[in-house]
């Protein structure tokens, strides 16, 4: 069977596992919250301005263990897509999100990052209350944040969207989720001048779990079943669980210090470059 | 008519001497080169500030002769193999390396500023755009290291269009790593000053160059997160003139001081005056 399963995965193009990762069944955020969790108890607002209901936050356990769950918000079906501004966050989002890990600290309970987006939100509104500005401090922030940080790209993990909640101590994919720095629609656009060179740049922006545990980046994989997430929501679940948990385990043996100066030195060595 | 035939006069001059004359970007006005060059490239008619080269940059901010590069040896790799309809990212690296004579979109070192001991990075946009591959961020890394190691302070000139797609994901990291590098400096209070230059998007605005203790911005720079054109499709409206501009910034918070080029120097050193060490 696990054979089997390989030689699947190994067939698929990386356009195709780029339409799996947006596949409008695939579980989202609540679907994990839901069964995965218990006592999810989620916290609203920024503090600032809103509450960005594109990417959400609060406590919940995990197998009674205390941990502080942050992710895109993406919906299951228009309405709440249109509510969530189908996962695209805003700078309030951001802001609740620090607002969110930084409150784990102080209960010193570990963060676990959902990451799903095509990417942050591209508006007016957005860039005025400062886009940028949001994601970068949650960049600097997370790399001093004294507990357990666990990423996980359960869909799409679009560019810098994504990476707004996501630098941690593990960095996990689900094996039909990407991760990429552009869309491959974007890419396209830009090096070919034309959109439909979108497979083209999916292969060639190596945006899949695979292949960025080659470049040194992901650390771990998890298997979904035959035909993606979506095809056994359960089973998906399930396995994001055990490797949550394992996970923790590991990281909460190390000293708040430690655990700093290793994110610190994880980051440092992320790169390619000649000299 | 005679108006008419002296114009058309003068248009013949200035096609004859493009060595002596250029024409403003900004305004379309002619310009007389040596005018251009001693106010560093901003225009005297309209006050434009047209891009500087990185080492432009070092040399009319650093204190003559201070100035000691670091880690110039860095350069792309091609982790990605990459490849797109114009061509192999390893040519166009090499290609841009002998044009621009760099190795990386960004020169790192140590000097000083009205004698004050400072580490700085200085981006070049012409090093394909300025934009932020592994090598680069391996520079910040570097150079905020080098900060911290020595308790200096750091001080960064953006001016790029963002990640570098050529890298893929390796090159969204480098915000991340770029981040900490300069959010560590804060753990032995040390000062981190951001300077934006035009342009400072995406990914660079979205990482180092917000983070600053104090954000200076120069005048009329194009500064933000989502290109204008994503934004008007996306909210299917026009957005204001002014939209992403240094002044759009400072009016919403985002920048401390907009400074004119010839007072960046003196306002870095009088900063850095109050920094109590
Ligand atoms: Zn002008």
């Amino acid at each position: 069977m696990a054979k089997k399963k390989e030689t699947h995965f190994s067939n698929m193009t990386p356009w195709e596992i780029v339409q799996i990762a947006r596949h409008k069944e695939r579980p989202v955020l609540v679907d994990y919250l839901d069964k995965i969790f218990d006592d999810f108890i989620e916290l609203h607002g920024d503090r600032c301005f809103s509450d960005d209901r594109a990417l959400i936050g609060g406590f919940a356990r995990l197998d009674k263990q205390n941990v502080m769950v942050i992710g895109h918000n993406k919906g299951k079906n228009v309405q709440d897509n249109i509510a969530q501004n189908f996962g695209q966050a805003k700078p309030d989002g951001y802001r609740k999100a620090l607002r969110l890990m930084k409150l784990a600290e102080k209960f010193n309970v570990p963060i676990i990052a959902f990451i799903d987006t095509q990417g942050a939100f591209p508006g007016l509104d957005a860039e005025e209350r400062g886009q940028a500005e949001a994601i970068a401090r949650n960049l600097a922030e997370m790399s001093q944040v004294t507990v357990p940080i666990i990423c996980i790209v359960s869909g799409e993990g679009g560019s810098g969207g994504a990476l707004g909640i996501g630098v941690g101590d593990v960095i996990i994919m689900l094996s039909n989720s990407i991760y990429s720095v552009i869309s491959p629609e974007g890419c396209a656009a830009i090096l070919w001048r034309d959109a439909k060179f979108s497979p083209e740049a999916a292969e060639a922006l190596k945006l899949t779990a695979p292949s960025l545990v080659r470049l040194g980046i992901v650390d771990e994989i998890i298997d979904e079943p035959v035909g993606g997430a979506h095809t056994d929501p359960e089973a998906t679940a399930e396995a994001v669980k055990n490797s949550l948990l394992k996970n923790l385990q590991g990281l909460q043996k190390l000293p708040p210090a430690k655990l700093v100066k290793k994110r610190f030195e994880k980051f440092a060595n992320i790169g390619h470059f000649n000299k | 008519m005679g108006w008419f035939s002296k114009s058309q006069d003068e248009k013949k001059k200035i096609r004859k001497s493009p060595e002596l004359w250029l024409r403003c970007k900004a305004c379309k006005k002619h310009i007389f080169k040596e005018d251009w060059h001693n106010q560093h490239s901003v225009c005297p008619q309209c006050n434009y500030h047209g891009r500087l080269t990185a080492y432009e940059r070092i040399g009319i901010t650093l204190d003559v002769g201070t100035f000691k590069e670091i880690n110039e040896e860095i350069h792309p790799g091609d982790p990605l193999d990459f490849v797109d309809g114009k061509g192999k990212y390893s040519d166009r690296v090499e290609e841009t390396r002998t044009k621009s004579g760099l190795n990386e979109s960004i020169v790192t070192g140590t000097g000083s500023i009205e004698g004050k001991p400072v580490v700085v990075g200085v981006m070049d946009f012409r090093f394909l755009g300025g934009s932020l591959g592994s090598g680069t961020g391996e520079k910040i890394l570097r150079a905020a290291n080098y900060a911290y190691d020595h308790k200096l302070p750091l001080i960064i000139f953006s001016a790029s269009g963002g990640a570098r797609m050529h890298e893929g994901l390796l090159s969204l990291m480098q915000m991340a790593k770029t981040c900490a590098a300069v959010k560590r400096l804060a753990t032995k209070n040390l000062p981190y000053i951001s300077v934006l230059t035009d342009p400072t998007t995406g990914g660079v605005s979205a990482s180092f160059a917000m983070v600053g203790d104090v954000h200076l911005a120069e005048p009329g720079a194009l500064i933000g997160f989502a290109g204008r054109r994503v934004i008007e499709q996306t909210i299917k409206q026009k957005l204001p003139d002014d939209f992403q501009t240094s002044e759009y910034l400072l009016e919403h918070g985002f920048v401390d001081r907009i400074v004119q080029r010839g007072e960046i120097k003196h306002t870095l050193s009088l900063l850095l005056s109050f920094y109590n060490r």
